[in-house]
């Protein structure tokens, strides 16, 4: 018998047009059960949208959506078992937290005294058991939110969407929802599909991230494919921090090669994304700040560093930031480069001294610019 | 200085606040009271008691008018709220930008016209030579022109179009407060159309529907205009028994008991809608 991987939801040449406006052009993808999957995109981006097809708030132009193997098309958003937390958390104000979990229930004709069952469980298992009585006002930041997936769990449905429900927060509760999202996703074992335009909620707690713009999917990976091998020059840019230089090919054997950048610096590079690079193309090439070794011009161990990339410059600035410490490099050519420093706290770089940057040309990301080619 | 200034400022701020409730709500209210409690035994001798309220008691024709006029209002302020919330609800919450603005215009614009104007408005579609009537003649579903004037189905509509409008605004100001994703989270947890109005949309509408509920009740117990010119002489509104104390019976202290009488039962019947509703002056009325 062939094994064939059950997946929860999926999507097949989905389209939403709003007049001629078209906000989602045929995405497909398949979400495997039990994982944790981000859409992650700049705003406009169409990933709204998209939510809003799953959970039937609007009607698809074109494609199908199928949660468990089953078309939902055409079926109205309270018959389907695919349940929201809000942006907004939308919460109702006018019930307590007890009858916020148990509206759900009340729908679907559960009885009441397994409705009180199910409610305390559920209050169990998002550790908040002593709420219930609670009016929603009386709640913090946090203890709203795990409330707000509690009404959506206690259902059990086939897929949860999250639509940003972390923008509301303050930025260290935000930090301690995100660990907590993806503890509560295990603890539950459902589906999570998670929206967002903030990247690092989207790589810190998925399993998998699709990143999406201009109503397209541009990759769907792990988020360390996403960082290391990124396969448009979107997602290199979007994902994490660049440096990023025009070109234009000068030598090339289709993986790899030299470029001479606008600013007419030479640069060796590696073809990312596994397309070929042809000789005469223009290119972008990315460079991540923590791939680029800031050294001392004079400095004794120069030439240790191991690199392929040479460039040398003066510290324009020194952004301090603990371990996440950064210096601003200007070029000769005039352009700021970033890179990652080690701050030890003696003898560290500052600014206005020389320097020489060097990076591998493994490092360096080089994509064709679209219509350049 | 600065708290001369301020303290300035505040006292310029209340003095027509005050001067407002002092000679117009507080005084005339006092003088109706003690009013009210002289009863006339001569011409021109009164001394104090409460005949004028025993009167009121002992003649069944006025407190069957009060009764009358308390339970028509109900009906108008239930029919206002049932006519309302589906306008109020499309207005805040369907309608797009744009229109939303235009079709709040549109209900303002019979506030533009007088209470009288309105009334005669609706005399020249319902008389027995009227609009209605001709046009029904002239289809052929009636022989003989009817006169759809001088009943109580005439008034009731006459009032609730007078005013609907007060229902209408605090309905839609609450509504427009309530954020989509909340209908949207009621349909997504499992809940029909039905239950989402029930459960969600209705509850968090109540301090507008209360507070819409209580303008209209007071506007149409009090009203005298649209039942006079509507119902004729057989509308049987309390305020009329008012007026005929007042000014044809010339009983200044009678009208004055009627008077404090009215205020009394309306005063009741909102404490009782506030105390089955659950809701408060504060957060209804004083809200919106």
């Amino acid at each position: 018998m062939k094994h064939t991987p059950t997946y929860d939801l999926e999507c097949q040449d989905l389209a939403k047009n709003f007049g001629s406006f078209r906000a989602v052009k045929g995405v497909s993808f398949d979400i495997p059960s039990g994982s944790f999957f981000s859409i992650l995109g700049p705003s406009g981006c169409g990933k709204t949208t998209l939510m809003r097809m799953i959970a039937g708030f609007e009607d698809p132009s074109g494609g199908d959506i199928r949660i468990k193997g089953k078309s939902v098309l055409g079926t109205p958003p309270n018959k389907r078992n695919v349940k929201m937390v809000f942006q907004h958390l939308a919460l109702f104000p006018m019930m307590n937290v007890y009858e916020n979990i148990a509206y759900g229930l009340r729908c679907n004709g559960v009885s009441s005294a397994e409705i009180k069952r199910k409610v305390h469980d559920v209050l169990e298992r998002i550790a908040l058991p002593d709420v219930a009585e609670r009016e929603i006002h009386q709640l913090s930041g946090g203890q709203k939110q795990r409330i707000a997936i509690a009404r959506c769990m206690v259902l059990d449905p086939d897929v949860l969407l999250l639509d940003e429900p972390l923008g509301a927060l303050d930025l260290k509760l935000r930090e301690a929802m995100k660990i907590e999202l993806k503890l509560l996703q295990h603890q539950f074992n459902t589906t999570f599909i998670y929206i967002t335009h903030d990247q690092s909620e989207a790589l810190v707690m998925s399993d998998n991230v699709a990143i999406m713009n201009q109503g397209e999917f541009e990759q769907i990976g792990t988020p360390q494919e996403l960082y290391h091998h990124p396969k448009t020059a979107f997602v290199a840019g979007f994902v994490g921090d660049s440096n990023r230089w025009s070109g234009t090919v000068t030598s090339s054997d289709g993986t790899g090669g030299q470029v001479e950048t606008d600013q007419g610096l030479p640069m060796t590079f590696s073809a990312a994304g596994g397309t070929k690079i042809n000789e005469g193309s223009k290119v972008d090439i990315f460079v991540r700040p923590e791939f680029i070794h800031a050294i001392r011009a004079n400095g004794a161990n120069k030439s240790s560093a191991d690199g392929d990339n040479r460039l040398s410059g003066v510290v324009d600035s020194l952004l301090f930031n603990g371990a996440n410490s950064r210096v601003l490099v200007r070029a000769q050519g005039g352009e700021l480069v970033e890179a990652d420093v080690t701050l030890t706290g003696n003898n560290d770089i500052k600014p206005g001294e020389d320097v020489e940057l060097v990076w591998s040309s493994r490092q360096a990301m080089c994509f064709a610019q679209n219509g350049g080619a | 200085m600065q708290k001369d200034i301020k303290r300035l400022s505040l006292i310029l701020l209340f003095a027509p606040f005050t001067l407002w409730i002092l000679l117009l709500v507080v005084l005339p209210h006092i003088g109706m009271v003690i009013l009210s409690l002289r009863e006339k035994v001569a011409p021109r001798v009164y001394e104090f008691g409460f005949g004028n309220y025993l009167e009121f008691l002992h003649e069944p024709i006025y407190w069957n008018t009060l009764i009358r006029t308390g339970s028509m209002s109900l009906l108008v302020t239930a029919l206002a709220l049932i006519i309302g919330f589906p306008i109020a609800y499309y207005i805040a919450k369907i309608a797009g930008p744009r229109a939303r603005g235009g079709l709040f215009l549109l209900c303002l614009i019979p506030l533009w016209v007088s209470d009288l104007i309105r009334s005669f408005g609706w005399i020249l579609l319902l008389r027995e030579t009227g609009v209605i009537s001709s046009f029904l003649v002239w289809t052929g579903l009636i022989g003989t022109p009817v006169e759809f004037l001088y009943n109580d189905a005439a008034v009731i509509v006459g009032l609730v179009y007078t005013v609907i409008l007060f229902m209408i605004v605090p309905l839609v100001s609450t509504l427009d407060g309530m954020d989509n994703s909340m209908i949207e989270a009621g349909y997504n947890l499992g809940g029909n159309g039905f239950t989402v109005l029930r459960r969600i949309i209705i509850p968090y509408a109540m301090p507008g529907i209360v507070a819409g509920c209580i303008v209209t009740f007071m506007l149409t117990a009090g009203s005298y205009l649209t039942p006079i010119l509507l119902g004729g002489k057989n509308s049987s509104w309390f305020t009329e028994q008012i007026y005929n104390q007042f000014i044809t019976r010339f009983n200044w202290e009678g009208g004055a008991a009627f008077g404090m009488l009215l205020l009394l039962f309306t005063s009741l019947v909102i404490w009782l809608g506030l105390k089955l509703s659950g809701q408060t002056l504060a957060n209804t009325v004083a809200k919106s």
